[in-house]
């Protein structure tokens, strides 16, 4: 059965004499490259013009800092475990005493990297940290001449503190909910989590 | 007479510096038009609207490496492109841009020359072009360019024939073979095409061939012989064989304006009331106006159809055009003869 109904059965015949003085032919050609004058060019001129993003566009990532301007980020690993495609790296460091204005909790990344040219982009990332420290973002990651330029440690990735990354368009009421939702272990606080994970074995 | 003579020889200047400007601007008008035919942009980066790409280009062409292959015979490959630019721009001379401007009581006409084989003059110098492109593709000692220079030389002698007929056919009607007569024949009547119909078509076909155009773009075509007559041509030089085929197609559409399109008349003209110079000057716009209607129409044409094969170009040009002519000069002949137009 056909699909559409634009099929045509072909058929191999001697051409027409109207199809053989080949002038109708080319002045119907002719008339559809005319209609095109009058066709919308759709081209962005991308460095004068920068087409809008999408919402839920997911580009470079972010590594979030607190109100106080202290890193999210307490290096638990879940976004590295939750990367399809092994993406992240991280080494974690104890805070010290006087540091606490940097880091938000007693265990920070001392080292975060993420490769550029390993990262799918996927999103999953942003859902696996509890700690809503990464988003993903709608700026493009640029490019570079060679692959070392590729892997951006946290000089890149954590947000300046004199121009914070907006990621509100990230965290939607859907997300905040998911969040939420105890369910899911991740989302549970690490008080909460204790009992519950030890009542079950 | 002097100041003929001086007033003629700034013409000459005139007609070469805008047939060079015109063409200049049609490889800008030729890409930007490509583009809007395609959806696309087209050069926007070289001034306003690219206005100064064909400057960018120029440059660019200028300031290339000059490349004479080793093989190559080295007089003839610098005289291809020399003699293709210096036939393209002799045609310009017999083409009549106005009627004349009077100044003082004296008549200055605006064509550089009406001499009384016009005609003959044009399909001439139109017919040595050639030589430049067989010899530059000759002289490159490339196969490519000699097939690309073989396809050249055919298909212009092939397209010459059927012309020539169409032509024949014009010049039964108007008597005359100098193209300012012709243009003042066609204020008093009717444009010629009323007249000659299908020799229009023929003609037209015919000067796409001539020119090296799509469809008849053959002897360049760039997927089958890299770049056929001009492979092996780098710099100015290159530019010198583009360069012509744009003066060429601008010279065609004002031989096609003026034989078959009124030249410069236009329709109830004189019922305008205007006198003398603004007229001519209007004139004068008027057939630059259908200059560049028929310069679309090159372009539009390129920009639709694609390459014919080569056979069937031979087939075009030898087994449909050339009765075709005759078959006009025939029916132009009859009717002449039963209007009794004969004497």
């Amino acid at each position: 059965m056909a699909l559409t109904n634009r099929s045509k059965q072909v058929a191999v015949r001697e051409l027409t004499f109207m199809e053989r003085l080949y002038l109708p032919a080319i002045i119907k050609g002719m008339m559809i490259t005319l209609s095109h004058i009058f066709k919308r060019t759709p081209t962005v001129k991308y460095p004068d013009q920068i087409r809008e993003m999408a919402p839920v566009y997911r580009g470079q990532h972010v590594l979030k800092r607190d109100e106080a301007g202290a890193e999210r980020c307490t290096a638990c690993g879940l976004c590295a475990v939750a990367c399809p495609a092994e993406a992240i790296t991280m080494e974690s460091a104890e805070r010290k005493k006087g540091e606490e204005n940097l880091y938000r909790e007693e265990k920070y990344a001392r080292i975060y990297e993420i490769n550029m040219l390993r990262c799918i982009f996927c999103g999953l990332c942003e859902e696996a940290c509890p700690k809503e420290a990464i988003f993903l973002t709608d700026r493009i990651v640029p490019s570079s001449f060679t692959r070392g330029e590729e892997i951006f440690g946290k000089d890149l990735l954590v947000e300046a503190m004199n121009e914070r990354i907006d990621v509100s368009k990230r965290q939607r009421p859907e997300v905040l909910e998911f969040k939420k939702d105890k369910r899911h272990l991740h989302n549970l606080t690490y008080q909460d989590a204790r009992p519950k994970t030890t009542a079950h074995h | 007479m002097d100041s003929m003579l001086i007033y003629k020889a700034l013409l000459t200047v005139g007609v070469f510096a805008v047939s060079l400007g015109i063409a200049a601007y049609l490889t800008w008008g030729e890409r930007k038009l490509a583009a809007i035919l395609q959806d696309r942009v087209g050069p926007d980066r070289a001034g306003p609207f690219g206005l100064l790409q064909p400057l960018a280009d120029g440059v660019k062409m200028l300031m290339k490496e000059e490349m004479i292959p080793t093989k190559a015979n080295k007089w003839l490959f610098i005289f291809g492109p020399s003699f293709f630019m210096l036939t393209a721009c002799m045609t310009g001379a017999v083409i009549p841009w106005g009627s004349g401007i009077t100044v003082d009581g004296v008549v200055y006409p605006l064509q550089v020359t009406d001499i009384n084989i016009g005609l003959l003059y044009l399909l001439g110098v139109v017919s040595i072009g050639v030589y430049g492109i067989m010899i530059g593709g000759w002289s490159s000692n490339n196969k490519y360019s000699l097939l690309g220079a073989l396809r050249a030389s055919s298909q212009m002698i092939s397209y010459e024939v059927a012309m020539g007929l169409a032509l024949i056919a014009l010049t039964m009607i108007t008597g005359t073979l100098s193209l300012g007569e012709i243009s003042k024949q066609q204020d008093a009547g009717l444009a010629n095409v009323v007249y000659q119909p299908l020799g229009f078509l023929i003609f037209i076909i015919c000067a796409f061939a001539e020119t090296n155009r799509a469809p008849f773009d053959l002897p360049e075509s760039e997927s089958e012989l890299v770049g056929g007559y001009h492979t092996e041509y780098s710099s100015m030089k290159l530019g010198f064989f583009l360069f012509a085929e744009y003066i060429n197609m601008f010279i065609s559409s004002a031989v096609m304006a003026t034989l078959y399109f009124g030249g410069y008349n236009f329709p109830f003209q004189h019922e305008l009331g205007l006198e003398g110079n603004t007229l001519a000057i209007i004139q004068t716009s008027v057939l630059f106006i259908k200059i560049a209607i028929f310069i679309f129409v090159f372009m539009w044409v390129r920009w639709t159809l694609p390459r014919f094969r080569y056979d069937q170009l031979m087939n075009l040009g030898w087994k449909v055009l050339l009765p075709l002519a005759i078959a006009n000069i025939f029916i132009t002949g009859i009717v002449m003869w039963a209007m009794g137009k004969l004497n």
